[in-house]
């Protein structure tokens, strides 16, 4: 009898091409995804070697990184974003890659529009020279961040060799207290297991909170496996993965969509199947969180204080603590509640969905920002975006004294203009808070959208929980 | 690629850990189309405060290590994104390879695809190292092919896959050695179900 086998060893199986003498797979790449930054080197390259683009057919562009989210009938001004764009745009149309333009209501953030269009599902491999691609995991896909070269490797091949990785479950069990969502799962989640704690991995999330939550709250969560360190992120597509594909322009149809079907339903792990490293966790342990520090594992709940540096075992944690307090002019035993901001950011890869921007919408309704607060809303794509004005949530949020904007990755990366000052403190719903990400010397908390929009009315951080 | 076999020169060490790819290049810095020059750019915003004026006293701005060819760092280096500009950068400020208790994963890969030796010694062995690069005119010496890291009467051994060694070794350009299976990659592809999505084929 074939021995049980997880979600992740079926899923690369099915995709290697052969193996060699050292052991190493050659997988091949269902999907490639592409965008303005992480490419151009690549594709000068494979110019310079004569190469050609092997599977145009599999491969998607957009721009998301460097376009600006406001006044956008002046174009690109930045010239060196300019040309990055123009690069990719002349790229595209010399090797025969799909590049949804600026202009085109289904651009937006690279992992937000592949799901969107259907184009990510079960059982594919996904690669995109982003770290971040860990967010097509969420239907069962393995879904890889890559380097250049390898961006390179892929335009030439559809392929990728790779060692394989470990695996690692995550299972949460129970039911999600009031007030605690996705993005609070995954924040605790590296808070427990650490900034490397998934390093050389591929972790599975388990269990019924993630059976319960939807496509994008699993999303969310996947998306950032990275910050643990793994190298994907993966949960068993369901009926939820297929009701949120159906119908979608890239989804199959007919007797295609029922074949489809049964081969994804032959992907959750084998009862029986083990796991290099295996974590569980309650989900009522589970509450809001924020994160204090300059890297997503430095997270405490909403009701916690600073901690202090001295409480760490480990001196390379201390050492980081220290610095990061410095950085964040935080005192330790001061409550994170007492914290003010100055900035909220509603964005990104991680939390710019429509449900997202509900769940902050819902929040903001009625409200107005505090003085001397700026927010902004940035929707993760032009449907997106659409979506929600045809909601009214454009509204709401304008209302509030919001900034309702175009899309793209804006101020989680602030490679466009959106970016914070030194010194200015922000509830940003991304995924990454490292020194300067945001724009030197600025300080980035992140929250999920819920905590960041009733940040924006406080003017400082609350506990949602008791927040009306 | 330049092949890589042995490796000599003098250290700098950077002792902290989780040193990530936005320290080691700054976004700013992204936008360029090019696959060189990005050394300027080095750990930009430790090197120098907002206003550009240089901090003498960080490790790559001292005079006596100018010519470091190893970094000596602390655990988890280079994570966070893919960018692989972050180690294109340290390869054009001069260095061959870093030495760290542990790397991120991606940046690992990166690293390799580049030609910048990373290489995993104990805690305690990068502890002893960052001492030894305490003094510039101390040298370190890192030989692929026996795996072997000295400098003075330090020596340590370290694991690399077999696969990447030779690649490192013989400086081999890892896509010809795929497109010398474009065979089985087109037998490959035959098997593929025809539900599978194409980019170029929507259903609207
Ligand atoms: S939104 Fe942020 S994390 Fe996501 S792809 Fe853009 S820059 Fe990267």
């Amino acid at each position: 009898m074939e021995s049980p086998r997880t979600l992740f060893d079926k899923v690369w199986d099915d995709h290697v091409v052969l193996t060699d003498d050292d052991g190493v797979d050659l997988l091949f790449i269902d999907l490639h995804l592409v965008h303005e930054v992480t490419s151009p080197q690549a594709f000068e390259a494979l110019d310079i070697a004569g190469r050609a683009v092997h599977r145009p057919d599999l491969t998607l562009a957009t721009i998301d990184h460097g376009v600006p989210t406001a006044d956008r009938e002046l174009g690109i001004l930045d010239p060196l974003s300019k040309k990055q764009i123009d690069t990719l745009i002349a790229n595209c149309e010399r090797t025969g890659i799909e590049l949804f333009d600026i202009s085109d209501p289904r651009s937006g953030i690279v992992h937000v529009i592949g799901p969107e269009q259907g184009l990510t599902q079960p059982g594919m491999t996904i690669v995109c020279g982003d770290s971040h691609t860990a967010t097509h995991g969420a239907f069962g896909a393995l879904a890889i961040g890559i380097g250049t070269s390898q961006v390179e490797h892929v335009l030439a091949t559809q392929t990728l060799s790779q060692p394989k990785p470990k695996s690692m479950s995550i299972t949460v069990d129970g039911t999600l207290p009031a007030g605690v969502t996705p993005k609070d799962v995954i924040l605790g989640i590296i808070a427990r297991i650490g900034f490397n704690g998934g390093g050389g991995h591929v972790i599975e999330y388990r269990g019924s909170v993630f059976e319960d939550m939807s496509m994008e709250g699993r999303m969310t969560v996947c998306n950032m496996s990275i910050e643990a360190g793994a190298r994907a992120g993966m949960i068993a597509p369901d009926e939820t993965t297929f009701d949120y594909l159906r119908g979608r322009p890239h989804a199959p149809t007919g007797p295609d969509w029922d074949a489809a079907v049964e081969y994804w339903r032959t992907l959750a792990t084998d009862p029986g199947a083990t796991f290099d490293i295996e974590v569980v966790i309650d989900a009522a342990d589970l509450a809001p969180y924020v994160s204090w520090g300059t890297n997503p594992s430095q997270t405490i709940r909403i009701t916690d204080m600073i901690p202090d540096p001295e409480s760490f075992d480990d001196p390379h944690d201390r050492d980081a603590a220290r610095r990061a307090l410095a950085y964040m002019d935080l005192e330790a035993g001061t409550p994170i509640t007492d914290v003010p901001v100055d900035v909220v950011f509603l964005g990104s890869c991680t939390n710019a969905r429509i449900e997202d921007l509900r769940a902050a919408a819902a929040v903001v309704d009625g409200h107005r920002v505090a003085d001397g607060v700026r927010a902004l809303v940035v929707p993760g794509s032009g449907l997106v975006k659409l979506q929600a004005e045809e909601e009214g949530l454009d509204e709401i949020f304008l209302d509030a004294g919001f900034e309702w904007r175009d899309a793209g990755c804006s101020m989680c990366l602030g490679m466009n203009p959106d970016i914070l000052q030194p010194g200015e403190r922000c509830a940003s719903t991304s995924n990454r808070n490292f020194e300067g990400r945001q724009g030197r010397d600025g300080r980035t908390h992140l929250v999920s959208p819920a905590m960041a929009a009733a940040a924006a009315i406080e003017g400082r951080f609350v506990d949602i929980r008791g927040w009306s | 690629m330049q092949p890589v076999t042995v490796i000599t020169g003098q250290m700098a060490p950077l002792p902290r850990a989780n040193v990530d790819t936005d320290q080691i290049i700054p976004k700013q810095f992204l936008k360029r189309v090019e696959r060189s020059g990005f050394g300027p750019f080095l750990f930009w915003d430790w090197a120098q405060d907002a206003e550009g004026e240089l901090d003498p006293e960080f490790i790559l701005n001292r005079p006596e290590y100018a010519n470091a060819v190893v970094l000596v760092s602390g655990p988890n280096f280079g994570s966070g994104s893919s960018r692989e500009h972050a180690p294109w950068a340290i390869e054009d400020r001069g260095f061959r390879a870093i030495i760290a208790p542990s790397f991120a994963d991606i940046f690992w890969g990166n690293c390799y695809n580049v030609g910048l030796l990373p290489v995993v010694l104990t805690e305690e062995e990068v502890a002893r190292l960052t001492e030894l690069a305490g003094d510039p005119a101390n040298v370190v010496t890192i030989d692929l092919a026996s795996q072997t890291v000295t400098s003075g009467d330090f020596t340590a051994s370290f694991d690399i896959d077999p696969g990447a060694k030779h690649r490192l070794l013989n400086g081999l350009d890892t896509i010809a050695l795929t497109l010398g299976h474009a065979d089985e990659i087109d037998a490959f592809e035959q098997t593929r179900p025809r539900w599978m999505p194409s980019v170029k084929s929507a259903n609207v």
